[in-house]
């Protein structure tokens, strides 16, 4: 099977991959890019433990051919982090509020919050059960993931108005 | 590392209905959300693709010099669920296709592949149908138009013949002037599943509000392909808006569908399924036309 160059910017950084063409996102992320938030959880885009933002969106790595990436603009959870590694506040606020138990999901939920944190308009907790209804946790019961999500966005958007 | 055979690389409409007439055996490759899962599941291993995801040719939603709506068939459910042109003119299509899935499915998957799959459940098939929608089929002979009512041909089964491609999806003024539609969904839960039934109405009433002048309702698994149920709408003509035309629809929607059993559902609560969201999307259609039920 054929190989293929793949360029793309990857948590801010232009990189160019040497993938094989049948390679998910998820495999390149992983694999080629050792981003090991990218979780092979279900592979087949049920559970959102893969969930990266393609040009600012969410989407299953899974189930996203690394081909298609070429051009893209892609942040992981990697991505987050600041120069000197410090995590952003939408990871403190999921361990403040323990929404993390084993962790598995966490990196997916994060991703998938990013367009409501954001967001400027405030959500309500059931608006924020709908943006994260791609991703499964089977430890935390939701209820604290949702908490986290809706502080940060909270958080923000006083930032933004003081 | 998905276990496909080879992948053609369309990068035009011509190129890609030319490797479609070169490889008929090849699956065009959309969003992938349903084929590369079966992939993963085994059941399409080792098939050959023809990747056409890249096309921006086939993306983005238009209103036509005639007033025609034209969604192209790459378009995302959440770009159809967000577009201007769609809310103000078919919002039952944006909140149907926001039915589907969770945020990332909705962002993979496209309209074209929802109807191309042929599959009674396709969240998006029963409004289009019952918004008489045509199709614009592309091959290296030209393109054909289909009314989507037409294309279904079995559960799965479509007609694409040899070297064709879905290229447009398009909703006539006519049908979509005055109208105002509801989409009823009924699933185990709220996101990331199939509808266990699905019924879209749209309605045009007469100037008093008072009367049907036009009613259309199709339904999804209440039948081995979306269908509409042409008894309900021609009974429903002419009607006054009251609880009675609720159960006349609901009644006559019997008549036209033809649900089974499966690990879903039985067929009797398919039945129950298909009066009771016949009276509740006609009644939120009406009400949103302006109309009163009973006032």
């Amino acid at each position: 099977m054929a190989n293929r160059e793949i360029q793309c910017t990857v948590n801010g950084k232009k990189r160019t991959f040497l993938i094989d063409v049948r390679s998910s996102l998820s495999d390149m992320l992983r694999g080629n890019a050792g981003l090991d938030s990218i979780k092979h959880g279900c592979d087949v885009g049920e559970c959102g433990a893969c969930t990266v933002l393609i040009d600012g969106r969410p989407f299953n790595s899974c189930i996203y051919l690394a081909i298609w990436a070429e051009g893209k603009t892609i942040v992981t959870l990697e991505g987050l982090s600041d120069i000197k590694g410090a995590i952003s506040d939408i990871q403190q606020a999921f361990i403040d509020e323990g929404a993390v138990q084993c962790g598995i999901c966490t990196p997916g939920f994060i991703m998938a919050s990013i367009p409501i944190i954001e967001s400027e308009r405030p959500s309500t907790r059931e608006e924020i059960r709908r943006q994260i209804a791609g991703n499964l946790c089977r430890c935390t019961g939701y209820e604290n993931i949702v908490t986290a999500i809706e502080k940060t966005q909270q958080r923000r958007i006083a930032e933004k108005q003081s | 590392m998905y276990n496909f055979n080879n992948l053609y690389e369309a990068k035009s409409v011509a190129e890609a209905v030319e490797l479609k007439a070169l490889h008929p055996e090849a699956l065009i490759l959309a969003g992938g959300s349903d084929i590369l899962i079966k992939i993963r599941e085994g059941k399409l291993a080792g098939c050959d693709l023809i990747n056409i995801y890249g096309l921006d040719e086939l993306r983005g939603i238009c209103v036509e010099d005639d007033g025609a709506i034209l969604i192209r068939p790459l378009t995302s459910f959440t770009d159809v669920s967000i577009s201007s042109v769609i809310k103000a003119h078919i919002p039952v299509l944006g909140e149907a296709m926001s039915q589907i899935g969770g945020p990332q499915v909705r962002n993979i998957g496209t309209i074209g592949g929802n109807i191309c799959n042929g599959v009674t459940s396709a969240d998006s098939a029963t409004t289009l149908k019952a918004y008489d929608a045509t199709l614009e089929i592309a091959s290296a002979h030209g393109t054909r138009v289909l009314p989507y009512t037409e294309f279904n041909l079995g559960p799965g089964k479509v007609d694409l013949r040899e070297g064709e491609i879905l290229t447009g999806i398009r909703i006539a003024k006519e049908s979509y002037d005055r109208t105002y539609g509801f989409y009823t969904k009924y699933a185990m839960r709220k996101a990331m599943d199939i509808a266990t039934l699905g019924c879209s109405v749209n309605v045009r009433l007469t100037q008093d509000k008072r009367r049907i002048e036009r009613l259309r309702i199709a339904f999804g698994v209440a039948a081995p392909i979306p269908i509409r149920a042409l008894s309900a709408e021609e009974a429903a003509v002419n009607q006054s808006v009251d609880e009675a035309l609720l159960e006349l629809v609901a009644q006559e929607s019997i008549k036209d569908v033809n649900p089974r059993t499966s690990w879903r559902a039985s067929k009797e609560f398919r039945l129950q399924l298909v009066k009771e969201l016949a009276r509740r999307s006609t009644k939120a259609a009406i009400e949103r036309a302006g109309g009163t039920i009973n006032g």
